[in-house]
């Protein structure tokens, strides 16, 4: 049950803020425990169903989710206030330390600390892609078209480097239509 | 970078925006073959690197986007990659907020998360690999890259010292 609400937008915007700045490789798990837990603006359903709705939708996810968090507790305002204290001082931080790197890159050690932290990255974000896997299995396609679905978009994408676009939109498109048929034709 | 190539940049993440189904990171490998292989705007190290400092900084991981912009045109491009990312999303974002609750059962939509789920994954496992192209050639990379993910997977860690630690691993010689 929600018993509390944010006060003004400018509360909204503090509370996006701090918890922005918590989030290193990611603002969500921080957005769950903050705003759920600790000060049960949401209840964990109506966190999840946020969530799911801004997974449909297109556009970065989080920034979905402070947008109708916001707009539920103060309409435009509120969803303007949310967004702009998650953006705010992350930028201006990672904006200093790409100012930092454009200066340095060329000193033999920022360059292997960069290939460093680059390689690292490249690890978080095939995490990411693993804990996204169980998720298929449920999935209507079926576990076969799925893993065909993946390793098409990979060939596309990184070894033909076809754009985006059409890889969205074409095949993409086309999984959604299987999906729909799919649908239909279960009970 | 003169005004109509930062132009060029804000229409590209323009559109891109309204392809960023299940995350921003997955329109990386996209921005990677415009700006990098096709324009020539940034080097393979610059663009990695960008990603890599976005990760390494606290804030959503959008950020990468306007640091792209940044490496490539200075703080303008900053600006025009962060507008262009954010404005298409935001608005269908706000007009479909309660559209969209009301209809999460809906087949159209059911059908449209479970098409585009397996797209996603390739997404991102695509920009895993665009990533690893600086340091490809790297053993020490790729022990990186694979520890990451499966102190990841297994463990709370936070991502942070595992940054830290590729960090020192590249800057004494090691990647």
């Amino acid at each position: 049950m929600r018993h509390l609400a944010p006060r003004t937008a400018l509360e909204l915007f503090k509370v996006f803020a701090a918890l922005a700045l918590q989030g290193f490789g990611g603002v969500l798990p921080v957005a769950q425990r903050e705003l759920v837990e600790k000060r049960q603006w949401l209840t964990r359903e109506e966190f999840v169903e946020m969530l799911s709705v801004g997974q449909v939708l297109p556009g970065p996810n989080v920034v979905n989710v402070a947008l109708m968090i916001g707009d539920r507790f103060f309409g435009l305002r509120g969803a303007f206030a949310a967004l702009a204290g998650m953006l705010a001082l992350p930028l201006v931080i990672v904006l200093l330390l790409a100012a930092l790197y454009a200066e340095f890159a060329s000193v033999p050690a920022v360059a292997g600390a960069l290939r460093g932290m680059g390689a690292v990255a490249a690890g978080l974000i095939a995490a990411m892609a693993a804990k996204l896997a169980p998720a298929l299995l449920n999935n209507p396609l079926g576990r076969v078209i799925c893993g065909v679905g993946v390793l098409g978009t990979v060939l596309m994408i990184f070894a033909l480097r076809w754009p985006m676009a059409w890889v969205v939109i074409g095949w993409g498109g086309a999984l959604c239509l299987l999906a729909w048929w799919r649908l239909g034709t279960k009970p | 970078m003169s005004a109509p190539d930062i132009g060029a940049l804000f229409l590209h993440c323009l559109a891109m925006s309204m392809l960023a189904v299940g995350g921003a990171v997955a329109v990386a490998p996209e921005l990677h073959r415009s700006l990098v292989l096709e324009r020539g705007w940034l080097s393979e190290a610059q663009f990695s690197a960008s990603i890599a400092l976005a990760q390494a900084a606290p804030g959503p991981n959008l950020l990468f986007v306007p640091v792209l912009g940044y490496t490539a045109a200075g703080l303008p491009g900053a600006l025009a990659a962060l507008a262009g990312i954010l404005i298409p999303s935001t608005t269908v974002a706000l007009a479909a907020t309660r559209w969209g609750f009301k209809r999460r059962e809906h087949r159209g939509v059911r059908a449209f998360m479970a098409g585009m789920a397996p797209v996603t994954l390739g997404l991102l496992a695509a920009t895993a690999l665009v990533l690893m192209r600086p340091q490809a050639g790297s053993v020490w990379a790729w022990m990186l890259a694979i520890g990451t993910a499966a102190l990841t997977l297994r463990t709370k860690i936070n991502p942070v010292w595992l940054i830290a630690v590729g960090a020192g691993v590249g800057a004494f010689g090691g990647v």
